[in-house]
């Protein structure tokens, strides 16, 4: 009778919890919609997605509130990062598993965990004194503050989210799946790529998933690295500004209840949506994939 | 044992918080990047020699440290340009009367890469640089390369400052937003086709340009002569057209610490502070306007 009480009451804890979450969730997308609604209403919702410009403070008061060149800028730096960080993390997380030695092990893990934990502002600044120059004078630039530079800066912050992700993914897949492989006659590179990354797939993408809300939500390092420059970028070597880095920079001065701070909440409104699609798009991805299987 | 140890510990927490509220010995000052080494140097030395009072200097740039004003979050502003029509109409919905104290004075310096053979610029021509109308240093007698422009974001000081007094206009979309001095002057080091303003206590050190900096020297405009910011006489006799005063923004004339802190400021050991951190003292014309705001 005693058990069977705690154990109610412990579930009940673990539902209020879960419900915890989610009215978490429900309230920030309500603040954002709130705060959001008087720019939208005023604004009108078309000029931020067909103004060229996003000037809130203009100098002779003719405000302009486009947002495109930052979603694209965005975009540009998250799949940017995601080029560079997915392919280097698979194959860390395929050696972490599947090769490496214990001792090896026991220094790569602990190594990754420290590179997690380097504070974005760290890596916004190498972005600028180290990888800055470096893009530069491989690419023959003046400068090197740019989408790559963000690319860059991103990719290693979701490089331990994909390489521990993506290594518990492979560990999980049964012995049993290699020993017949290899008992066929495939080589260790055959049963790694025919048959225990596919088998771990589904955790592989969900780790990628991961990875990319990460970056596309982080801010200091790719404020720091881009140049923030607001203009319409022309290639992955022009200075971009980020949605979160407009955010970050312009809500810290800006009048509050005002037509600018209703404007990012706009910025946010749109970025939480993007991030929401994001992490929709993999949930649904997921469960065809598991389904198949 | 125990259970007196603990009954002792949270007496004691509670009597720190009530002493706490109860001496007001906290100055908390926020706002512009360019003031916070300089006001930083301030605190210091006055801390030093009243070691009751706790004084701890923010960056942010010069519109967080109005907003803070505002919100009566802080205890002074580092404002590094003047407060706007808007600022003043929200501070006195709040009931918040700003009070203006100029500090020192700051010489805006114009930077470039020593590789750059551009060594003057008119008032104008740095205007049509930084609106983006002149694109190419070729047309200011340069190499033939394009401009990189360096600048501050929206909520510095500097920013408004130099968009106000200089640009007269929107700055060039092209103009990276860096989020500080410091990143201005790194991000000028390393590109040979950069122009940057920062304030002038992050390009000299000890009367010299900082290594890797080229000061530019400014003329009001053609055909009146080029001035440097390094010769401070320049900027006592108002000769640099980029001087200007940097604040400390109170809510009411200030009072108590605060009144003391800020007289430290302004006697002659805390104006050679602001020199010693690569500034300059405050001239006749500003001393008056303080006499004045401080009701002396």
């Amino acid at each position: 009778m005693n058990y069977k009480l705690r154990d109610n009451l412990i579930e009940k804890f673990f539902l209020l919890n879960g419900i915890i979450v989610i009215l978490i969730l429900l309230g920030i997308f309500l603040i954002l919609l709130t705060n959001s609604w008087p720019a939208i209403r005023s604004i009108g919702i078309s000029e931020f997605f067909t103004s060229a410009r996003w000037n809130p403070t203009a100098y002779g008061g003719d405000n302009e509130y486009g947002i495109l060149a930052k979603i694209i800028s965005t975009l540009m730096v998250t799949f940017g990062s995601m080029i560079i960080a997915v392919p280097l993390g698979v194959a860390a997380a395929a050696y972490l598993s599947e090769v490496a030695s214990i001792r090896v092990r026991s220094i790569l893990k602990p190594a990754l965990e420290i590179l997690a934990s380097i504070p974005s502002v760290v890596i916004g600044f190498l972005g600028i004194v180290v990888f800055g120059p470096l893009i530069a004078q491989t690419f023959n630039l003046p400068h090197g503050l740019n989408a790559i530079n963000g690319s860059i800066a991103l990719a290693i912050m979701a490089l331990p989210t994909i390489i521990s992700l993506s290594e518990d993914a492979l560990s999980s897949v049964p012995e049993e799946y290699r020993k017949a492989s290899l008992g066929l006659g495939a080589n260790r590179w055959q049963t790694l790529t025919r048959v225990t990354i596919p088998a771990s797939l589904s955790g592989i993408f969900a780790a990628v998933m991961l990875g990319m809300g990460r970056a596309i939500g982080e801010t200091m390092a790719v404020l720091m690295a881009t140049g923030n420059a607001p203009r319409m970028p022309s290639s992955f070597f022009s200075s971009v500004q980020t949605m979160t880095a407009t955010i970050a920079i312009e809500l810290g001065e800006v009048p509050y209840y005002t037509e600018h701070y209703h404007a990012l909440f706009v910025i946010g409104l749109v970025l939480f949506i993007m991030t929401f699609l994001v992490n929709l798009a993999s949930d649904i991805i997921l469960h065809r994939y598991r389904r198949e299987e | 044992m125990k259970k007196v140890s603990l009954v002792l510990l949270v007496a004691l927490f509670f009597s720190m918080l009530l002493s706490g509220g109860v001496e007001a010995n906290v100055i908390e000052i926020r706002g512009s990047d360019t003031q916070v080494n300089l006001v930083g140097n301030f605190a210091e030395a006055y801390m030093d020699k009243n070691p009751e009072v706790m004084i701890s200097v923010t960056g942010g740039g010069s519109g967080t440290g109005i907003s803070g004003l505002i919100n009566s979050s802080i205890d002074l502003a580092n404002v590094s340009r003047l407060i706007s029509e808007d600022e003043l109409d929200q501070a006195h919905d709040r009931g918040v009367e700003p009070s203006r104290v100029i500090i020192a004075l700051d010489a805006l310096s114009v930077i470039t890469h020593p590789d750059n053979p551009v060594e003057e610029l008119t008032l104008a021509e740095i205007g049509d640089i930084f609106r983006g109308d002149i694109t190419n240093w070729a047309d200011v007698g340069g190499k033939n390369q394009e401009i990189n422009l360096y600048g501050r974001q929206s909520n510095s000081g500097t920013y408004v400052y130099f968009r106000e007094n200089v640009v007269k206009a929107d700055f060039s979309d092209d103009k990276m937003r860096m989020n500080g001095n410091a990143q201005i002057v790194e991000g000028v080091k390393s590109d040979s086709s950069a122009i940057g303003y920062v304030g002038v206590g992050y390009t000299v050190t000890e009367g010299e340009v900082v290594e890797g900096l080229n000061l530019i020297s400014v003329a009001l405009e053609e055909g009146k002569p080029f001035v440097t910011p390094l010769d401070p006489d320049n900027v006592a006799a108002g000769l640099y057209p980029l001087a200007r005063p940097l604040h400390h923004y109170s809510d009411g004339t200030p009072q108590g610490v605060l009144a003391e802190y800020i007289d430290f400021v302004l006697s002659e050991e805390g104006q050679q502070i602001a020199v010693d951190s690569g500034f300059y003292p405050i001239t006749e014309e500003f001393e008056e306007i303080n006499r004045e705001n401080l009701g002396q």
